[in-house]
């Protein structure tokens, strides 16, 4: 067949991409070469519309071992050992086939891990839902709740943490985005390189099929519409149980019994064999020359096109050293898994792949990857709409601040997330010393004193009203959430979700949000060390809200000095870091109460937000801290609230607390300044955390006692805590089927 | 005591169970492949929780063709010690050594918590450490651990005493809410009429550290071991006191 310009269009390729193609090459491609091209130049693979941008980030640091530009990020965390992560979206998929494609954004984010060497130990996941009231919402948040499990149970790594949201913004166009931490003995992160002229190229692990054909360009890379629903064959199945396989005899392979018949290795995720193959021979300037007839194959008339843009899980690609063939394919022998020659490195500069003696391919490798195309795409502020911002006066104040509390508790963005994570292993592994339900979770590096803490945060309601600022808030909160378990932040890894690059308004959003988060880790000094860019996220012309999740990973240097965030005993008193200000601005109490959208965001100012996070660590450190946690969505009352009802085990805890302030009684118990931290010490140890508060200059006041089994604010709320657990900690379930009213 | 910890092609736990076997109760621990086909020497054999073979068709159902599972038969009627935590437990039932069998959690999806087990038995090789009645707080995490037998095998493995565990609230009270998956009599765990195979659905192995789970789990194991001490031979026949 004949390949034209219009063919090129039907690979997602513009007219002018089309033509580039023709001018690097001097000639027209063949169909498969332009399957290649249209997959390694789209968006997802390519990284086009965001690559300039993204240059501007902070990526260096004293324990950066490895920074973006290989699967993941590693970070060196002492006792010669180093963390592996990332997180990446699996958005689309998700939307069109909840289960299967939550499930394989799963194992995706895991072999990324795995390639590098390390062993994971974590999961994490970002989801986004639309309203609750959306028709399609539950059976979304079942399938990819279900999906999250069914892999990551299935394949042995603890689901440790995330969070959960809803917003009518993605009613359309669901976010699930995932997170896998690991471990690796930091003189053995193995890279993908395919490097040795001569050298053999395997392919392990599953067969390949048709499935996932064109995921990359077509799915991820262009907005939905209505004809979304028939784009379900290009989403991936997946197969836990041969991943996990696939990970004991790869962490095998890279042991140091057999790591020296080893060379590179990559996993076939977005685009398949040729990205990876592509991916391989360009970071070692090599080349690659493929027979696909020899790729292990799970139906029959498949062509070359299928073979080499087929997105089938559970495979990776491997460069061995010569003559080491016979010893890696009886590992995988031993793991019942295929593992087949098909290839060799070479020193062309060019993918070359032969298909029952014709050659099919024969493209230079540097148009595909350094080559590709770059966008400077225009960005324009989006004109301010007429009374977008808050005036506190002409917002009637409620009358029963104990009613208002209760409806924010059983809010679906405020209430109990457990009906999520008691559907994932947090146990496997044996070393998850905080499961999900506090501000972050701590996982012990096995046979040391570390733990490392990780978490993920976007408020996308801050980010809609202002990127900037909202990108700064998200990556301090997740700081604060570090802190507050007793970690100090160490790195970043991040997920950018937004619409199109090709609306000036969404560029807009994406550079103030890369901005924000390049001034943010700059403040905390928390180098971005891997991520991923999902654009096109948007529904017959309407954009998601752009939605920054920052993962960040701190580390404890004494896993037992972890601090969760209930309250742990009566006659505890309970001390409010940092200073309430009368802000509503982009609050869950302005959307939930008073069904409104607006700013003016809260004030942030990184400085405080060191400060308070030194403060706060320092007391960890010294044992003083008996509970701590973030204030965050839902104010002061919803974060004191929490710590009396959200412990695991045993009945919930009272507290009278006692605020003395001038605001106004709303924004005090439910505005969302940023800079606060509710912890609960011992009475004798009240002195010393004065000290450490006065050294950092940290506004420091004793709010109240645990104390009883009710929960009382001044003569504002006095609630029993039984029941507010009750209702809390049901509330998703209920909601989800219909009956909150119940 | 010598242990065995068998690893089948999808098994999680079986670190777990021969790290605190080893690092935290000073045993010695074989670890077994499934493919292997012999268990000299061993006392005690733990088949671990996981996803063996992907808990296609059916759990436990192709695991209990694995090589190693004709010794293990050969092991339990010789009157050895046999251990099956969750998909353990459901090999065990696949394989006929215990009764009954797990089928899907009664809301049908995963579970993974905390809960409540009481020792109907203190007088087994596995609750000899506790007292009759204790409740213990050990994880669960499954999808398919309803415990579910016809009428004859649930008044079998009651008269003889063969119920050694029940889900329970915090009080050692059965309820409806207290039972997390749906199991008939609130089965959490049970033993063979012949006393030396057990199979129970929460993780011990889980709950064996303050820091991660709790200690309770630790109990489970020490039983073993106590009996194991109190006589050289096979276990079984001294210490049980079945009918």
């Amino acid at each position: 067949m004949s390949v034209t310009v219009e063919t090129g269009l039907r690979h997602g390729l513009t007219a002018d991409e089309y033509a580039r193609i023709e001018a690097a090459l001097g000639r027209a491609p063949t169909i498969e070469e332009l399957g290649v091209f249209s997959v390694m130049w789209s968006e997802h693979c390519s990284y086009k519309s965001s690559r300039v941008h993204l240059r501007g980030l902070p990526t260096t640091g004293p324990r950066v071992l490895q920074g973006p530009g290989e699967n993941a990020g590693a970070l060196d965390v002492g006792d010669g050992l180093a963390v592996v992560f990332k997180i990446e979206s699996h958005n689309h998929p998700s939307f069109v086939e909840p289960f299967q494609g939550a499930a394989t954004g799963v194992g995706g984010i895991l072999r990324d891990i795995f390639t590098m060497g390390a062993r994971p130990i974590a999961n994490l996941n970002s989801l986004r839902f639309g309203s609750v009231a959306h028709p399609r919402t539950p059976y979304l948040v079942r399938g990819v709740v279900a999906g999250i499990g069914g892999y990551g149970n299935c394949i042995g790594v603890a689901t440790v943490g995330g969070e959960v949201s809803f917003d009518p913004g993605y009613d359309h166009n669901i976010l699930v985005n995932a997170f896998t931490l690991g471990v690796v003995q930091s003189d053995r992160i193995f890279r993908a390189r395919a490097e040795g002229v001569g050298n053999p190229v395997m392919y392990v692990g599953s067969k390949t099929g048709r499935d996932g054909i064109h995921g990359a360009s077509l799915l991820a890379s262009a907005e939905f519409d209505a004809d979304s629903e028939s784009k379900r064959p290009t989403v991936q199945v997946g197969d836990p149980f041969t991943e996990k396989l696939l990970l004991e005899a790869c962490l095998e392979l890279m042991s140091p019994a057999y790591s020296a018949h080893l060379v590179g290795i990559q996993d076939m995720g977005a685009a398949g064999l040729t990205s990876s193959s592509v991916e391989m021979a360009g970071r070692a300037g090599s080349g690659i020359d493929l027979d696909l007839a020899r790729v292990p194959l799970r139906e029959e008339g498949m062509t070359p096109y299928d073979i080499l843009l087929s997105e089938s899980q559970e495979r990776m690609l491997l460069v061995v050293r010569a003559g080491s063939e016979d010893v890696v394919r009886a590992l995988f022998a031993k793991w019942d898994l295929d593992a087949a020659v098909i290839g060799t490195v070479t020193d062309s500069g060019h993918l070359r792949c032969t298909w029952e003696g014709r050659q099919v391919v024969d493209l230079p490798i540097a148009p595909l990857t350094d080559g590709a195309p770059l966008y400077h795409r225009p960005a324009v502020e989006p004109a301010p709409e007429e009374g977008a911002r808050l005036l506190l006066r002409d917002l009637a104040e409620p009358r029963d601040y104990g009613h208002v509390l209760m409806q924010l508790l059983e809010s679906p963005n405020l209430c109990s997330r457990e009906w999520v994570y008691r559907q994932y292993d947090t146990y496997v592994g044996g070393n998850s010393v905080v499961r999900p339900g506090s501000d972050a979770a701590v996982v012990r590096l096995d046979g040391t004193q570390k733990g490392v803490a990780m978490t993920l945060d976007c408020n996308s309601r801050l980010c809609l009203l202002d990127p900037y600022v909202g990108t700064v808030s998200a990556v301090a909160e997740a700081a604060r959430n570090l802190a507050v378990s007793g970690a100090e932040p160490i790195g970043v890894t991040n997920c950018l979700n937004f619409g199109s690059p090709e609306k000036p308004e969404v560029m807009w959003q994406f550079q103030q949000a890369i901005a924000g988060l390049r001034d943010a880790c700059l403040a905390f000094g928390t180098p971005v060390v891997s991520g991923n860019v999902s654009f096109y996220n948007e529904t017959e012309g309407r954009s998601i809200p752009p939605t920054p999740v920052i993962g960040m990973v701190g580390l404890l240097d004494d896993v037992s000095q972890r601090v969760t965030q209930w309250f742990k005993g009566e006659g505890d008193a309970i001390v409010l870091l940092g200073r309430n200000r009368e802000e509503l601005g982009g609050s869950e109490y302005l959307a939930v109460i008073h069904h409104q959208v607006r700013g003016p965001l809260p004030w942030i100012d990184l400085d405080i937000e060191r400060r308070l996070i030194r403060t706060v660590l320092a007391a960890a450190r010294e044992g003083l801290l008996r509970s701590a946690h973030d204030v965050a969505e839902g104010g002061l009352a919803v974060a004191l609230a929490e710590c009396c009802i959200s412990n695991e085990t045993g009945p919930p805890v009272g507290a009278r607390i006692e605020l003395e302030s001038g605001l106004r009684p709303d924004a005090l118990l439910f505005g969302e300044s940023h800079g606060r931290i509710v912890v609960s010490v011992r009475r004798r140890h009240l002195t010393r955390l004065r000290e450490l508060a006065h050294r950092d200059e940290v506004v420091m006041t004793s709010i109240g006692e645990v104390r009883g089994q009710r929960f009382e604010i001044g003569d504002l709320v006095d609630l029993p805590v039984l029941a507010m657990r009750e209702r809390w900690r049901s509330a998703l379930e209920r909601t989800l089927a219909g009956r909150l009213g119940e | 005591m010598k242990w065995g910890v068998i690893t089948f092609p999808g098994s999680l736990d079986d670190v777990q169970a021969a790290h605190v076997l080893e690092d935290l109760l000073g045993e010695s621990v074989v670890r077994l492949w499934h493919k292997d086909t012999a268990l000299d020497g061993l006392d005690c054999v733990v088949l671990p929780g996981g996803f063996s073979y992907g808990d296609y068709l059916r759990c436990g159902a192709m695991a209990r063709f694995s090589p190693i599972m004709r010794a293990v038969g050969e092991f339990a009627a010789a009157g050895r010690v046999v251990i099956g935590i969750c998909n353990g437990f459901q090999i065990l039932c696949e394989a006929g050594l215990l009764p009954g069998a797990l089928i899907r959690n009664r809301g049908l999806a995963f579970l993974c918590q905390s809960v409540h087990v009481r020792v109907e038995d203190a007088d087994t090789l596995f609750t000899n450490r506790c007292r009759r009645g204790d409740v213990l707080e050990i994880p669960v995490k499954h999808g398919e651990g309803c415990y579910v037998a016809d009428e004859e095998t649930l008044h079998t493995l009651d008269a003889g005493r063969q119920i050694v565990l029940r889900y329970t609230d915090g009080e050692g009270r059965v309820t409806p809410e207290a039972n997390p998956n749906g199991s008939l009599a609130a089965i959490a765990g049970i033993r063979s009429a012949s006393g030396n195979v057990f199979g129970m659905m929460p993780h011990p192995e889980h709950a064996c550290e303050r820091l991660v789970g709790g200690e309770d789990g630790r109990k489970i194991f020490l039983s073993v071991i106590a009996a194991a001490g109190a006589t050289a031979e096979p276990v079984a026949a001294k210490v049980v006191s079945g009918p």
